[in-house]
């Protein structure tokens, strides 16, 4: 397998954790980083060198320099890959019924939600689909701290379903900024139909 | 011609100028300005601010009045420029200096800093250089600031962190300063731009060596896990790239504490040596300050490498 990422155009600590992304994908093979300065492509040296893993350098020119970084023989860590794949077919559909996370406190329930959006947009795999309902909802409209990653998620392909009812109820239907408005039978059926239901 | 007067300049790469008006008295002159480091155009005020009057107190000056300097796109929400001016005009005030007035131009990118004189006794000022050997080096701030703004850049920094960093570069260095004055002090300065190993190298001055203790540096805890994940700045290689030669650092100190050793501050410390059977002293009133802070090494004579860091 060999695959390649160009950071050419990104400063610093950018290439280094395009590469670590792309480095977390393969489990053989050779990633080559093309960047567009040496302290850059000394940043990935480092790295290489800080995880163990056999590398080459070579510099094209003044603004293109290459690294290639030997992914081994690791038979362990395939195994491993493995195992952390969840293992089932269908959607992932992430459940978002409140805007607090967990029970106890509430400010300290919307900053675990904040993190928790947040980390769902830093996933190698996205989910297919985050449904809000309830208090949830007040996610997805203007000032919540969660909407710039809400609307990352949207972006780069995950359906984002808000409950009409719960918005009508907080009467923020025209304040609602991301995703489109649903309904209970496709909040029903998003969960019926899907393999694996994340609720934090 | 050399002015007499002209006491401190360029040539030793101090932090501030230097020129004396009469036998007890000299004006310490500094500017400082650079594009917002944080998204809060208030809290971007105040560390811009305190980075500035930080140049005079490593001369162990006291800021008497500054200006302000101001890039500011036209088109831009004024707003967002009096916030910047309140944070920095209320550091000044808490530095007890005046603010006196400032000058402000039209840019395509937001920069703000000051230009503050303070004064010193001529013969009571701190230079970089003039370590001894049987010094103790201490630091009055912890580090890692760099490497955590850098990894709030791209979302990787949780809100604790940021919390600190902001905390440590928005206070002054105005107490340390206060507290090493009571003590004899043989050399100075503010910890920034070039990292921590950087000002250190500039504070040996080709005199004298000095070991570093990699497991007492007072750091954000969390800079340390940045680093060790690689989230890990440009400006930090360079510097590295710049000390390459000069130091040596032992295979049992972590990366993580490398990278923070490298890592460009931002209102970082100071960084005081002082003679070793003070040390201790000075450490006990600094920590009363409540900013992480430590015996970072020891000065010694002059050896095969000018750092050594284990």
């Amino acid at each position: 397998m060999k695959k390649t990422v160009d950071a050419t155009g990104l400063s610093c600590p950018l290439p280094v954790i395009e590469t670590k992304k792309a480095l977390k994908e393969m489990s053989r093979g050779e990633l080559e980083v093309i960047v567009d300065n040496t302290i850059a492509l000394q940043n990935l040296e480092k790295m290489a060198k800080q995880m163990g893993l056999d590398h080459q350098l070579e510099t094209i020119n003044e603004n293109k320099h290459i690294i290639r970084i030997l992914v081994g023989d690791t038979a362990g860590e395939e195994a491993r890959d493995v195992e952390a794949a969840p293992n089932v077919s269908g959607k992932t559909v992430v459940v978002l019924s409140s805007d607090t996370m967990g029970s106890g406190d509430q400010d300290l329930g919307r900053v675990l939600m904040k993190g928790f959006v947040f980390a769902l947009t830093e996933l190698d795999r996205l989910p297919d689909k985050v449904l809000l309902y309830n208090s949830g909802v007040k996610l997805s409209v203007a000032g919540s701290d969660s909407l710039g990653d809400l609307q990352k998620l949207e972006e780069r392909g995950v359906e984002i379903l808000n409950c009409g009812t719960c918005l009508n109820f907080f009467n923020l239907t025209n304040e609602l900024a991301v995703g489109s408005v649903t309904n209970m039978y496709e909040i029903v059926q998003s969960q019926m139909e899907a393999g694996t239901i994340i609720q934090p | 011609m050399k002015d007499p007067n002209f006491l401190v300049g360029f040539d030793k790469s101090d932090d501030a100028a230097v020129y004396r008006l009469t036998d007890d008295l000299a004006i310490v002159q500094t500017l400082d300005f650079f594009p917002p480091m944080v998204d809060d155009p208030y809290v971007f005020g105040q560390v811009a601010a305190a980075n500035a009057l930080s140049d005079v107190y490593a001369m162990g000056a006291v800021p008497k009045t500054a200006l302000n300097i101001v890039c500011f796109p036209e088109k831009m929400d004024l707003n967002v420029l009096s916030q910047v001016l309140q944070g920095g005009s209320e550091k000044v005030m808490e530095a007890g200096a005046v603010l006196a007035g400032g000058h402000s131009i039209d840019d395509v990118d937001v920069k703000y800093g000051l230009s503050v004189t303070g004064i010193i006794d001529p013969r009571k000022i701190y230079t970089n250089v003039g370590c001894k050997p049987g010094d103790v080096l201490l630091l009055t701030k912890p580090l890692g600031v760099g490497i955590v703004c850098s990894a709030n850049r791209v979302g990787e920094a949780s809100a604790e962190a940021m919390q600190q960093a902001v905390r440590y570069m928005t206070t002054l260095n105005k107490y340390a300063a206060e507290v090493v004055r009571g003590f004899p002090v043989h050399a100075c300065t503010d910890v920034t731009g070039f990292g921590f190993l950087g000002h250190l190298h500039e504070m040996l001055g080709s005199e004298t060596s000095a070991v570093i203790y990699g497991n007492r540096i007072p750091h954000i805890p969390e800079a340390f896990h940045y680093a060790e994940e690689f989230l890990i700045t440009g400006a930090a290689q360079r510097n590295r790239n710049f000390l390459e030669g000069f130091v040596e650092i032992g295979p049992d100190v972590p990366f993580g504490i490398e990278e923070i050793l490298f890592d460009p501050q931002t209102s970082g410390g100071l960084l005081v040596s002082v003679p070793g059977d003070v040390g201790e002293q000075v450490l006990e009133e600094l920590e009363k300050l409540g900013l992480p802070c430590g015996i970072v090494g020891e000065v010694i004579e002059r050896g095969e490498r000018e750092i050594v860091v284990r």
